[in-house]
């Protein structure tokens, strides 16, 4: 049998409904589940005004059941027993008594009758109404006189439930379920009686309602390109616009409206997010790719006029809106024109950034310091009187009136308002570029100037929060530092910017707890790439090394390097190495150089200088002679940061190290011999420490 | 269009008020609506009131925007059943053909912080314009509505634009003599755009907030919710002008809206214990 079940409401946010479709969809093979009904494919869907969800293959009745209960002896007390039936609900003539090797046990038979699937069904829609979570719902009409009464995403008016062509009885939020429906609000007010669940759709579609949002999604994409290609013009495809304008209609008609050329003196962006964000209308670019003046919306019906009046009336409030938006545009380029964008300024001292913080007038200050000193420094490649200045303009738009109107658009218009009065290129694109990435897929600024009040910008938000001791907790991160934690990675990244951090983080409880949070960020980061979290560790452990750039590439060498032959032997020799070592050390202190801890790592690597007289048996004197010969040239590579190099250094020493432990035994009975040795396995040891700590790496 | 309006929502049940006679942002303040969706007693009311919004004003220079305007209010208590079909009929009565015309209900949830309000609903665009607010109150100084009113706001300037076809404000016809809006308004648009933004004396009216404030809380302590929701009201409209000259900065506005909705609170408080 095929069941439908359409559930009718005032209009539903567009945004919400394929979640609420998918919920339905899930609600009820979960009922069906429950309730052991066997069914086909389900579909659900969304038009504005209605959900609705069709089972193919629904079973005519469930399946009987029956589960066997072992209860307690036939001897057993009565009051035992009692307990028994009371647990199963039968009563002690219903049990069956049986032979059992510890003699005659009472067993209960719970039989469950199967049931039809209208019966099923009946039950299972208020359920799901009942149970059903919206992001937000409401209580609505003269039930709402009670505080508990039914709440909907919008109010709640009518329930189809056709099982085949038959009505499945049910009620819910005093709404019982039938047949009939709604069409299209214009094109067929009056109610439609559904026949069946198979002839839903076709119904519906008489009435001038497309219950498949994916076919007006195909609609409205297909029509608005044939209208733009029709004009002359492409399309500027919005895959999200186009979802969101068949969550609003039933019917969509897409419609080519035009404005007046004047109004391309506004910025791009403005223009676009003003169609965009408040009208839902797509944006059009000529050939050359320039925005066109011109726009598509999508109507909600056929109109009688063939949409004149429709596309008029779009005209019309498109050019209202976009006087506005020029009204506040002119005011700013007058403005700047006057007073430059330092005549914002002053503005930004009125806003509070954070109360511990102080105001956007303080961040500009510390930023622009910052910004300075991190060119400066040689960390970033850039005029540091440039990008002190950029720093300094950075938040200005955000006082301007189009900024004010259109936040989306900040950094856009403070670049565009740099360009008009002739502001450096790079220091125009700073503003625009300061606040990106703002997302994994957003660019990353690499031109100097916007990279260094990009990371000026985002460490000082990172460093003010960990001051104040506000990092983010679990899942709350309310001032996004681990986005911009991610962003000032990515940046170094992505500019290769050699920024020892610890320099700018100081020493202290804050210090470290910011290291700790950025070596966070990097795992999470690299582990999207492919990078294994426990080389990021053994790197991390060396301790000291505080240029992320250098960090990762060394993390690179190593991973390359593990993964191979030699690097998995070496491994498997060092472990060995390290256990025995461990072991010894437990027993008596040695004069070894423990741990790593103190090790400094980078530029000088802190390697193990070569014995002075080299003493004992072949394999022992093979793997000193192989430190010897590998530890300068590991040094040294690390020292040139040639990763790779210092890796194959120590690839060297695998053959020697397996030679020694199948050439000798450590624990020799001679206290002076099994020290010998011990102390030329700590030099191993500490050789291989010089590039990782390797007892972090798994396997 | 008003007279239609009235008429059609007088032959559904609503007692036709005046405006309130103070300075308010909405029609939603109103003692008619904030008060009286409060409360199980069922209410349907329909009135116009003026609205000022002292940061709007553009000194008459803007065509779209004003600082005083017009709205058409209707609460309905409980909300009826197909509200949505009676305002599409609403939309029918003044004479919008709706087989040319593309109604579209769009998500806005409608929240006022100095209210202490909020509800969903949609705004109604007609051809892709904001005509109307369409809201089910879930709460009101902050407590729960039982029941829920249905709100519907309608923009009078804007549907006259768009039943007139001009592109300014100020080009309306208000009769068939030649009188324009801008003949009836536009000097009220550019003294009070100055009043607003530059010539309102801050030191007094930051007294006047302390006084209205105080009167307010006395009168709902004395048992009176109305007289002291007009002092509420006056708060609130002395703070939006406050706020329109720019004196109060970003981290004081919050605490002043957290003043008004705490005087609105209060009365609430008083008026629920009188209605219930």
């Amino acid at each position: 049998m095929k069941f439908l079940l359409e559930l009718q409401s005032e209009e539903i946010p567009a945004r919400m409904q394929a979640a609420a479709a998918d919920q339905l969809r899930t609600r009820l093979v979960d009922a069906l589940k429950a309730a052991g009904l066997a069914h086909g494919a389900v579909t659900a869907d969304a038009t504005p005004r209605r959900l609705w969800l069709i089972a193919d293959d629904v079973a005519t009745a469930s399946q009987g059941s029956a589960e066997e209960v072992k209860g307690p002896a036939a001897t057993a007390p009565a009051q035992a027993i009692e307990g028994f039936l009371k647990k199963t609900g039968l009563s002690r003539e219903q049990l069956e008594e049986r032979e059992t090797p510890k003699g005659v046990v009472l067993f209960a038979v719970i039989r469950r009758e199967g049931q039809t699937a209208a019966a099923i069904l009946a039950e299972a829609i208020p359920q799901i109404v009942r149970d059903f979570a919206w992001p937000k719902s409401m209580r609505w009409g003269a039930a709402s006189q009670s505080t508990a009464s039914s709440r909907w995403v919008r109010p709640l008016t009518g329930i189809v439930a056709l099982l085949d062509g038959d009505v499945v009885p049910s009620s819910v939020h005093g709404i019982a379920s039938g047949r009939d429906t709604r069409g299209h609000r214009i094109h067929a007010p009056s109610p439609l009686a559904i026949t069946s669940a198979a002839t839903y759709a076709d119904q519906l579609r008489a009435a001038h309602v497309l219950i498949s949002s994916a076919k007006r999604q195909q609609i409205i994409a297909s029509r608005a390109a044939e209208l733009a290609a029709g004009a002359g013009l492409a399309l500027i495809p919005d895959a999200g616009l186009v979802a969101e304008n068949a969550g609003l209609t039933e019917w969509p008609v897409p419609l080519l409206g035009r404005f007046d050329p004047d109004f391309l003196s506004v910025p791009r962006e403005v223009i676009v997010l003003t169609m965009r964000t408040n009208q839902k209308y797509f944006a059009l670019a000529d050939g050359a790719g320039a925005l066109a003046p011109a726009f598509i919306c999508v109507a909600n019906l056929e109109a009688t006029d063939g949409g004149a009046a429709i596309v008029n009336g779009n005209q019309r409030v498109l050019s209202a809106r976009l006087s506005d938006a020029r009204f506040f545009w002119e005011q700013d380029l007058t403005a700047v024109k006057a007073n430059g964008l330092d005549g914002f300024l002053p503005k930004l001292s009125d806003i509070v950034f954070h109360e511990k913080l102080g105001t956007l007038a303080d961040k500009v200050e510390r930023v622009a310091d910052l910004a300075r000193w991190l060119c400066e420094s040689g960390a970033v490649p850039a005029d540091p009187a440039l990008a002190e200045k950029a720093a300094r303009l950075a938040k200005a738009d955000l006082v301007s009136a189009t900024v004010s109107e259109f936040p989306e658009v900040q950094g856009i218009i403070g670049r565009y308002l740099a360009l008009v009065i002739g502001e450096d290129a790079a220091v125009a694109d700073a503003l625009r570029d300061h606040y990106k990435p703002v997302g994994q897929s957003d660019d990353v600024p690499t031109a100097p100037v916007s990279v260094a009040v990009a990371l000026a910008d985002k460490l000082d938000t990172l460093v003010g929060f960990f001051r104040e001791n506000m990092p983010p907790t679990g899942s709350k991160d309310p001032f996004a530092l681990r986005r911009q934690a991610l962003g000032v990675l990515s940046i170094l990244q992505a500019a290769d910017i050699r920024l020892p951090l610890r320099r700018l983080f100081g020493e202290g409880a804050t210090a470290d707890q910011l290291m700790d949070f950025f070596a966070d960020r990097l795992k999470v980061q690299q582990r999207e790439a492919g990078v294994r979290h426990d080389l990021i560790d053994a790197v991390f452990a060396l301790g000291g090394e505080d240029d992320l750039v250098r960090l990762l590439a060394r993390v690179k060498a190593l991973q390359a390097f593990v993964e191979t032959e030699d690097g998995t032997n070496l491994l498997a020799g060092y472990k060995r190495a390290a256990n025995i070592l461990k072991a010894a050390e437990k027993d008596s202190p040695l004069p070894f150089r423990g741990g790593v801890g103190g090790g400094a790592v980078g530029a000088g690597g802190d390697f193990p200088t070569p014995s002075p007289s080299p003493e004992g048996e072949g394999s022992e004197l093979a793997l000193a002679a192989a430190l010897d010969a590998a530890l300068p040239q590991a040094k040294a590579a690390v020292a040139d940061e040639r990763f790779a190099d210092a890796m194959a250094a120590l690839a060297a020493l695998r053959g020697p190290v397996d030679g020694f432990f199948e050439g000798v035994m450590v624990n020799d009975p001679d206290p002076a011999i099994r020290a010998r040795r011990l102390a030329l396995l700590a030099r191993f040891r500490d050789a291989v420490h010089g590039v990782a700590d390797f007892s972090r790496i798994e396997g | 269009m008003i007279l239609a309006l009235q008429g059609y929502w007088g032959s559904h049940g609503c007692v036709i008020l005046q405006p309130h006679d103070l300075e308010v942002g909405a029609g939603t303040f109103h003692p008619a609506t904030t008060l009286r969706s409060l409360g199980p007693d069922h209410w349907n009311a329909c009135y116009v009131q003026p609205s000022r919004r002292p940061s709007d004003g553009r000194y008459g220079e803007n065509p779209n925007r004003l600082q005083h305007y017009y709205q058409f209010q209707v609460i309905l208590k409980p909300s009826p059943p197909d509200l949505i079909g009676l305002y599409l009929g609403s939309l029918d009565a003044i004479g919008i053909d709706r087989a040319r015309h593309d109604i579209r209900f769009v998500e806005d949830d409608w929240e006022s912080p100095t209210l202490g309000a909020w509800g969903l609903g949609w705004e109604v665009w007609c051809d892709g314009m904001e005509v109307s607010q369409f809201t089910y109150f879930q709460q009101v100084a902050g407590h729960d509505c039982a029941p829920v009113a249905g709100e519907l706001t309608y923009g009078l300037e804007r549907l006259a634009m768009y039943i007139q076809g001009v592109e300014s404000i100020y080009d309306l016809a208000y009769n068939d003599a030649g009188v324009t809006y801008g003949d009836v308004f536009l000097k009220n648009e550019q003294q009070f755009s100055a009043y607003n933004f530059e010539a309102a004396n801050t030191e007094r009216l930051f007294q006047h907030f302390k006084d209205v404030s105080e009167e307010c809380r006395a009168l709902a302590s004395r048992g009176l919710p109305l007289p002291a929701y007009d002092q509420a009201i006056k708060a609130s409209h002395i703070f939006n002008l406050l706020n329109a000259r720019g004196v109060i900065s970003v981290a004081e506005r919050q605490a002043y809206i957290g003043r008004v909705r705490d005087l609105v609170k209060a009365v609430a408080d008083v008026w629920v214990e009188q209605v219930k």
